[in-house]
């Protein structure tokens, strides 16, 4: 079995993030690591592929090429081999257009399994995973806490509102979403980390795979303008220092007459 | 401009937040006229007066659980029966899981958790969605001349629509394929909304100390009709599960009134919460980093300070 990962790299959640103070881009003071859902995504695929004793688990990542970096420490854990698709020139590339180039090069790799993390922690949008599914015809369930494999056949469970739970049967080729809960990522070992190296790590233009880079330019679909601070709150009424009974009191009085949220 | 709301049901009752799809629906549309609702899998009857002009349905059995390709086909052909030049949605497990595949589907843009809408004169320009979970607000615009789709984060839009003539119009649509089938949706442990969706929420951090500690927090979210959350430290200590996450690895909330319970207020977490309208905190620590974020701030206990909450709760509620 063929499996497919798509991977990403994210500042990590304590990661300072502002506005350029022209608005015209971000400023991230923090580290870059793989997004944190794209884990669940890197170990899901190594345990299938060590439930059926026998498959691939290729790593696909469309990015600066920094993201390389990423991708090794995804080899590092265990995967096999990796294939980068250079963003040069689509720097902006709004989901569509990223989902496409990813697309192809499932269909290139003619792979039976995809996996994704549920969302990427930076622009919170949950789409390409589910976009390159429909570009495909494939079946896809996201934000995924529970995957049965049994051949062909996929039974997965999606936590929803209320604690409900979809369950759902799909048979493959399909994209998975991985939620947090699906599994414990592992530690790349040291023998890990030193085989990563020497494993395969393709670049591909979008050219490569049949795409045309003014025609995805030409199509996209959606761009950030700008960005900005969320407001300021006006700093609260803390108090302290009273019996803890009036605090509360007069906490329940201004919920229900100032703020009127009770 | 022609604007199709996707309305959701569950166990075949409408849900009440797909009246904030609707508002945006005609903040793009300019009236009711131009506004039309989908609802899949129940009846449209309850969509009756509440701002669409025609309310297309696709009441058979065999839609009533979702199924996204199915959905994805019912909408398709309502979006095509309306001539829709846009569609709106609810940022909901749901509306998540639908969007991107229509997007792709229908070659059109495609703008989610949208927090305010940019929209003059019927022409849709974009909206501002928060990125980061929350450290920023991006302002994203569509371009060229395709269908825009948009689904709005709950409890963003408050204003209320109506009116509409409600012509109900049932449509045929085959289910897709068994690629996917939804087997059954387990009921889930209570019947309060997502914390995505939820209008109040009542979290707990670490300084809980045990799962069982939880019970305190329950207890003050029932009088309070809120949904319970948890920081990622009390979920990483095993107190909560990962579904009452509220954080940048978690849900990203915005409810109308926010409660932190021994919360610090690590950026991670600060980032998920803090377009709540109304934060309260209660903590022990003054220098605790949430205080900068609340509305109103207890220094006290929380073993001393939740009973007492729920107590007065209790009296006016």
């Amino acid at each position: 079995m063929k499996i497919l990962v798509l991977l990403k790299q994210t500042p990590d959640t304590e990661a300072k993030v502002s506005p350029k103070a022209d608005g015209n881009g971000l400023d991230i003071a923090g580290t870059v690591i793989i997004n944190p859902y794209d884990e669940f995504a890197v170990e899901e695929a190594l345990k299938v592929k060590e439930k059926n004793g026998s498959g691939e688990v290729v790593i696909v990542s469309f990015g600066p090429a920094d993201v390389k970096e990423r991708m090794i420490k995804a080899l590092a854990m265990g995967a096999d081999r990796g294939i980068y698709i250079d963003n040069t020139g689509l720097e902006d590339a709004d989901s569509l257009t990223t989902a496409k180039l990813i697309a192809a090069s499932v269909k290139a790799e003619n792979a039976d399994l995809v996996f994704c993390g549920k969302q990427g922690i930076d622009a919170d949008n949950m789409h390409v995973g589910i976009m390159v599914a429909e570009l495909l015809g494939w079946p896809h369930v996201n934000v995924v806490n529970k995957l049965e494999l049994e051949g062909k056949t996929a039974r997965i469970e999606r936590e929803v509102e209320g604690g409900q739970v979809e369950v759902y049967q799909v048979e493959l080729p399909a994209i998975i979403g991985a939620n947090k809960s699906l599994n414990t990522p592992r530690f790349a070992s040291l023998p890990g980390i030193m085989k990563a190296k020497k494993k395969p790590l393709d670049v591909k233009k979008p050219s490569d795979l049949g795409l045309d880079m003014g025609q995805l330019k030409a199509d996209m679909k959606v761009q950030v303008v700008s960005y900005n601070k969320p407001p300021q709150k006006p700093s609260g009424k803390v108090f302290k220092g009273e019996p803890v009974e009036d605090m509360v009191s007069k906490v329940v009085k201004l919920l229900r007459e100032e703020a009127k949220v009770i | 401009m022609k604007v199709l709301v996707f309305v959701e049901q569950r166990d075949g009752k409408i849900k009440s937040s797909s009246k904030e799809a609707m508002a945006a629906a005609h903040q793009i549309a300019g009236n009711a006229a131009n506004v039309a609702a989908i609802v899949i899998g129940a009846s449209g009857d309850a969509l009756k007066d509440a701002g669409a002009d025609t309310i297309y349905t696709v009441n058979k059995p065999e839609f009533k659980l979702f199924n996204v390709m199915n959905y994805a086909a019912a909408v398709q052909k309502a979006a095509e029966e309306f001539k829709a030049e846009a569609i709106t949605g609810m940022a909901s497990p749901m509306g998540r899981e639908l969007f991107p595949r229509l997007a792709a589907r229908l070659n059109g843009g495609l703008i989610t958790d949208i927090t305010s809408i940019q929209a003059d004169g019927g022409s849709f320009k974009g909206g501002v969605k928060p990125m980061y979970a929350g450290k920023v607000l991006a302002k994203v615009e569509f371009k060229g001349t395709g269908i825009k789709l948009a689904t709005v984060r709950p409890n963003s839009i408050q204003t209320t629509v109506s009116g509409g003539a409600s012509n109900l119009v049932e449509l045929t649509v085959a289910t897709a394929d068994s690629k996917i089938k939804t087997l059954e949706v387990k009921k889930g442990s209570s019947d309060k909304p997502d914390l995505t969706e939820a209008a109040r929420i009542i979290s707990g951090g670490r300084s809980l100390g045990s799962a069982d500690n939880f019970k305190i927090i329950n207890e003050c979210a029932d009088v309070l009709n809120a949904t319970v959350g948890a920081s990622r430290a009390a979920v990483d200590a095993g107190y909560a599960g990962h579904s009452m996450q509220v954080g940048q690895t978690g849900k990203t909330v915005s409810p109308q009134l926010y409660v932190a319970c021994g919360i610090s207020g690590a950026i991670q977490h600060m980032a998920g919460m803090r377009t709540s309208k109304v934060i309260v905190a209660i903590n022990s620590d003054p220098e605790a980093p949430i205080f900068s974020v609340a509305d109103y701030g207890i220094v006290a206990d929380l073993f001393e300070a939740v009973p007492i909450l729920t107590k007065k709760l209790k009296e006016i509620l």
